[in-house]
């Protein structure tokens, strides 16, 4: 009798509990969310040895920001809403009109991908931010957020003109290049000690 | 006894489920490949700001986190309502960021230690005294690399 001597098959059933419980302590242990935030450098630590001299930044070159504690927000001078934030920056980095009063450009070579040499000029602005001891991080935030879509929207723009890409396509190099050409400058002071 | 015999011929064939564990499998693979481990218990509660140009944290291993809220409702008995700083699993101060640095990036190695990235995971409503001085302790540190979680929305 042939069939009597067929090996049995594995009893497998119990397979699909094994994998389940496997499956239901990932579900638990583990977390899904991406994480997602604004990056930024901060400048390094002066050397308390070395006697700093203050860095002069011309006024055309220089954007102030400040965020106060109640939320509102001056920048260059005038009280203006959050909505309006992102336009002013980006008409300071672009200043499109030579504008006397906006910041000045400097030619720069910059090196392509390809080896040939392009020369753009680069904004000598610089947007500094600062704020109060008892500003809401979430307005901060907010304010930031505009800041770097200012200079996202600077950077596509540049970006389309050049490589005829969103910079957010382009590869590595050809990003740095326009990373170089539009610099994110955003100078983060300490916080103003009034308005407690 | 014939009755039975011919209920028992009509029964339904049990469902095949061979192919169940193998199914299971791929879902537990994809859970696998998909998630991150949850790596400690949060002692603060925090809701994220909300912004619309976040960049995703390339590499989770190389960031560290640091979270700032107020403390959990079980341990608020003990430790109040006021904004404190999360390390690792306890409540810290500021005083301690120097050290949980450097210790963060003793677990890194050497190739990896510039792009250690410290990620502030705050309160929205946190004031910005707390936040200005952990920022000063991260530049005393020396890890300048910082990415303020915020949670991704398409718009205001």
């Amino acid at each position: 009798m042939a069939k009597s001597k067929k090996i049995p098959e594995l009893n497998a059933s119990s397979q699909a509990d094994i994998a389940f419980t496997v499956l239901i302590f990932f579900l638990v242990v583990s977390t899904m969310d991406v994480d997602t935030g604004i990056v930024r450098v901060l400048p390094p630590m002066p050397d308390p040895n070395v006697k700093q001299e203050d860095v002069k930044v011309k006024e055309r070159n220089l954007f102030l920001v400040f965020v106060s504690g109640s939320g509102q927000i001056m920048a260059g001078g005038k009280v203006i809403p959050l909505h309006q934030l992102k336009d002013k920056a980006k008409e300071f980095i672009l200043n499109p009109m030579d504008n006397k009063n906006l910041p000045e450009k400097v030619e720069k070579e910059l090196e392509m991908p390809d080896g040939s040499k392009w020369v753009y000029p680069v904004s000598e602005g610089v947007i500094s931010l600062q704020n109060t001891r008892d500003t809401d991080y979430q307005v901060y935030i907010k304010v930031q957020n505009e800041l770097t879509r200012a200079f996202n929207e600077v950077r596509d723009e540049v970006s389309m003109m050049k490589f005829g890409k969103k910079f957010a396509d382009l590869d590595k190099p050809e990003g740095s290049v326009i990373t170089k050409a539009v610099p994110l400058k955003i100078s983060e002071a300490e916080p103003r000690k009034m308005g407690k | 006894m014939a009755v039975m015999k011919k209920k028992g011929d009509r029964e339904v064939p049990a469902m095949a489920t061979t192919s169940l564990p193998d199914v299971v499998y791929i879902i537990l693979f994809f859970f696998m490949l998909s998630t991150s481990m949850r790596d400690q218990e949060l002692l603060v509660h925090y809701r994220l700001p909300e912004a619309t140009e976040v960049q995703k944290l390339e590499k989770k291993a190389l960031a560290s986190y640091i979270h700032i809220g107020v403390p959990v409702s079980y341990m608020q008995a003990k430790f109040g309502t006021a904004p404190r700083i999360q390390l690792n699993d306890s409540y810290k101060t500021t005083k301690d960021i120097l050290d949980f640095v450097a210790g963060e990036r003793d677990n890194l190695s050497e190739a990896d230690r510039p792009s250690m990235t410290i990620c502030l995971k705050a309160d929205g409503n946190t004031k910005m005294g707390i936040i200005a001085d952990v920022k000063q302790e991260l530049r005393r540190a020396n890890a300048l690399k910082i990415s303020y979680a915020s949670s991704k929305v398409l718009g205001y």
